[in-house]
């Protein structure tokens, strides 16, 4: 007997083959082709363009710039999720905001702002041309760009976390006698390790696999400033679709392996993650 | 015995809390968002008026800069729109129903995040080209997505498409039955107590979830210029153009069209939050 | 090495929740800060533990300026109406916290800190709990490790902000009891703050009035039952009889 608040059988078999049939069309299927396309002639000749020196450069500058960028914004995230958490001041809805504009911001945009201060043109660029320091075309310019489409991944994962921790757990290792690093070490830490991780995974994520930005900012200077990426776009345009799906391929592997951990990470430890979980 | 107060004023203000730790995070957080937003935004926010109030108006009203506009803010509100019918179904389907494969779908949901926009960009445009999988069936019946602004449509669903459903799926899940089996006992059908009783409460969610997925499609760049074909005035978006106008060394152009996008993408927030405190000031 | 509290002040933002408050108290002294909610007493009672900063006013404790003293330093064992417990150590581990933090040079080795934890979790009746999480414990069971925590630095004075107040009655009595022999046997200055009139009388060598950010009374239980001052504290006293 049906219960009065259950779907027909009928509707929830429609539903079900609409969802299956709009996620795989819409997720699935592109995410197929992308393999398909690159083992086209054979995994040899995948393999053969993977280690062609302009994609191991490819490869080496996104593992360079993810580098850099996720520890900067891993302490950037928990600073800036220590202080909304412990303390009370005015503001802090404004610092709230700038934290959330990379996610409002379109990705050119975002590489368009860095070119504007120190490229050519820009507000800083006859003083770098002038001491011969190249940030855009290069990979300070680079890692600039990925580190702010990427900085609020680790301080959104923490911060309502924390907030909801609240302070008392610190505050008694305070009276216990314990001094800032001690606490943090020793008390917060062990408490947001999990969503730390889960920030980390998604700000990973996004910046090896950031296009726009980067693509702004780099110059597609062959074998020196394209990101695996921006190398993709490179063979793409150059008929190669061989190899530009097989750098493609790395790169759907990662994203792979991001949504394995972070289903991982949501199903075990779903409780210590995010009190509100926002995208 | 009276002794001088120990926290003057000026105390409180450098230490608003016991915890330490108050000085150093602020700084860092500060200069961080300094360095890294507050000033390149600065650069973004001044450059146009290089060109004088006129120059902007008459750079952001150059014909192909509005048709770009148009392309994508009216792509991605058509995008936004498919995502909020289907993304409600697929919500709804992945929290109340069980079936085999469910935790793959529901995890394949992330994948336009987790995914780079490169990928996404050519395999989209290698799905729906003439030969492919896709777009061979397709051009049987006529239909060409390659190369068309359909194309930049169909790479704008498949990025917006989570936003809907992951802001859904908490909702619906929180949802007790209670009201729809009220609604029952009084009377209504299950589409009648579906379009009045969960339709309503899914409202504000479904708007958010849908002003969120349209945000962050109107900037996208990635997996539409290789599906998109590019042709100024037909089907070439308007982060494309910002590009070409940088490589031209029109940094003026560029940045009042980037700015333009800017003053959009904060007036969307600005709006989902407007709206989302008049909610909860209803409530 | 008396308490004296002189004229505390302080104020939230338009909203004053203690407004003048002075009294002392010997060493040794059980004083409870009985009153409503809102009264003051729970911001009085972190004001001495070092965790806000009041407006104006002075403290004097251990022949020391104790305001000017950091929080860290106080050695004021400080026991959370929620506990507070670190929730991902173990019981022995969170006693033994206070111990851990200290410099090199005044940390005792690794042995006298599980000795003294033995000593402690026996004290507080929790032999062989050592190993468990917070999570495993009953509420009673928790508020005697936050206690056991508070005991191991050796405090000076012994700071609880409504302890069993998320406890059932019979439990809350229990501890009630034990209390008050543990303050016999150790003799440390104890500010205990509650809303409840009869756990206040119960335990307490002095008691505090509060009401409103102000001490209507302060004296022995028996003077403050015997002739209650204000018609406030009147009330207050027989809805809870």
């Amino acid at each position: 007997m049906r219960k009065p608040a259950d779907d027909s059988l009928f509707m929830r078999a429609l539903l079900i083959a609409v969802t299956v049939g709009y996620i795989g069309l819409f997720l699935f299927l592109p995410l197929l082709t992308v393999f398909t396309n690159a083992l086209a002639n054979g995994i040899s000749a995948a393999l053969d363009a993977l280690g062609e020196p302009d994609s191991i450069s490819a490869i080496k500058l996104t593992l360079l710039t993810a580098a850099i960028a996720v520890p900067l914004n891993l302490v950037f995230g928990v600073s800036a999720a220590w202080l909304v958490s412990k303390y009370d001041f005015r503001g802090k809805s404004v610092l709230l905001s700038l934290i959330d504009l990379p996610f409002s911001v379109s990705p050119v945009v975002s590489g368009l702002v860095y070119v504007l201060m120190f490229g050519m043109q820009g507000w800083l660029g006859p003083w770098l041309r002038d001491h011969d320091i190249k940030i855009i075309f290069a990979l300070p310019g680079i890692v600039l760009a990925t580190i702010f489409v990427t900085f609020p991944f680790v301080a959104r994962e923490l911060i309502p976390l924390m907030t909801d921790q609240g302070r008392d757990e610190e505050e008694a290792a305070v009276t216990l006698g314990a001094s800032g690093f001690q606490t943090f070490l020793r008390v917060t830490l062990p408490n947001i390790k999990w969503a730390l991780l889960y920030g980390v995974l998604l700000c990973n994520a996004r910046a090896m696999g950031e296009f726009g930005a980067v693509s702004v900012v780099s110059g597609h200077i062959r074998g020196l400033t394209n990101t695996m990426p921006l190398h993709v776009e490179v063979l793409y345009n150059d008929y190669q679709y061989v190899g530009a799906f097989a750098v493609a391929s790395l790169l759907a592997l990662l994203a792979i392996v991001t949504l394995i951990l972070k289903s991982l990470l949501e199903w075990r430890y779903a409780g210590e993650i995010a009190a509100v979980h926002r995208h | 015995m009276r002794s001088v107060a120990i926290s003057s004023p000026f105390a409180r203000l450098r230490n608003p809390s016991v915890l330490p730790g108050f000085g150093l995070t602020l700084g860092f957080t500060l200069f961080y968002l300094s360095a890294i937003v507050l000033l390149p935004l600065a650069a973004l926010l001044l450059k146009p008026w290089a060109l004088g109030w006129s120059g902007f108006v008459a750079a952001i009203t150059d014909e192909r800069v509005m048709a770009a506009l148009k392309l994508s803010f009216g792509g991605a509100a058509i995008a936004a729109i498919v995502n909020a019918v289907f993304g409600t179904l697929v919500a709804w389907t992945l929290v109340r129903y069980r079936f085999p494969g469910k935790r793959f779908v529901d995890a394949l949901v992330d994948l336009p995040f987790a995914l780079p926009t490169a990928v996404a960009g050519i395999a989209l445009s290698a799905l729906y080209a003439q030969n492919g999988w896709l777009g061979e069936p397709l051009s049987l019946f006529g239909i060409k997505v390659a190369y068309t602004p359909a194309g930049v449509i169909v790479a704008l669903i498949f990025i917006g498409l989570p936003f809907v459903v992951r802001t859904l799926q908490p909702v619906i899940a929180d949802m007790s039955e209670d009201a729809e089996e009220a609604a029952a006992t009084l009377g209504a059908t299950r589409f009648q107590t579906l379009r009045r009783v969960v339709l309503p409460s899914l409202a504000p969610a479904l708007v958010t979830g849908t002003g969120l997925a349209f945000a962050r499609a109107v900037g996208e760049y990635g997996s539409v210029i290789f599906i998109a074909g590019n042709l100024p005035m037909k089907s070439e978006i308007a982060p494309l153009l910002i590009i070409i106008k940088l490589q031209q060394y029109d940094y003026e152009g560029a940045a009042a069209i980037g700015l333009v996008m800017l003053a959009a993408s904060f007036c969307i927030i600005l709006l989902l939050n407007l709206f989302q405190s008049l909610l909860s000031a209803r409530r | 090495m008396s308490l004296v509290v002189d004229s505390i002040t302080k104020n939230f933002g338009a909203y004053g929740a203690l407004k003048g408050v002075s009294f002392t108290a010997p060493q040794g002294a059980f004083v409870t800060l009985l009153g409503p909610s809102g009264s003051g007493k729970t911001t009085l009672l972190r004001i001495l533990g070092g965790l806000e900063f009041p407006d104006s006013g002075a403290v004097r404790f251990a022949d020391l300026n104790w305001l000017g003293v950091p929080a860290r330093q106080r050695r004021a064992g400080f026991v959370f109406q929620q506990y507070a417990l670190f929730r991902h150590m173990t019981v022995a581990k969170n006693i033994a916290f206070g111990l851990s933090v200290r410099p090199r040079r005044e940390r005792p080795s690794r042995g006298d800190i599980r000795k003294r934890v033995e000593e402690l979790l026996s004290l507080v009746q929790l032999e062989g709990l050592g190993d468990r999480y917070p999570s495993q414990l009953s509420g009673g069971q928790r508020q005697r490790v936050a206690l056991a925590r508070a005991l191991a630095i050796e405090p000076r004075m012994l700071l609880l902000d409504e302890p069993f107040g998320a406890l059932d009655a019979k439990v809350r009595k229990d501890l009630r009891g034990w209390l008050r022999q543990l303050h016999e046997r150790m003799g440390i200055t104890t500010i205990f703050v509650t809303h409840d009139q009869e756990e206040a009388f119960a335990l307490a060598d002095l008691v505090a009035v509060m009401n409103a950010g102000q001490i209507e009374q302060y004296g022995p239980p028996e003077d403050v039952r015997r002739a209650p001052k204000t018609p406030f504290i009147r009330d207050f006293i027989e809805t809870r009889a």
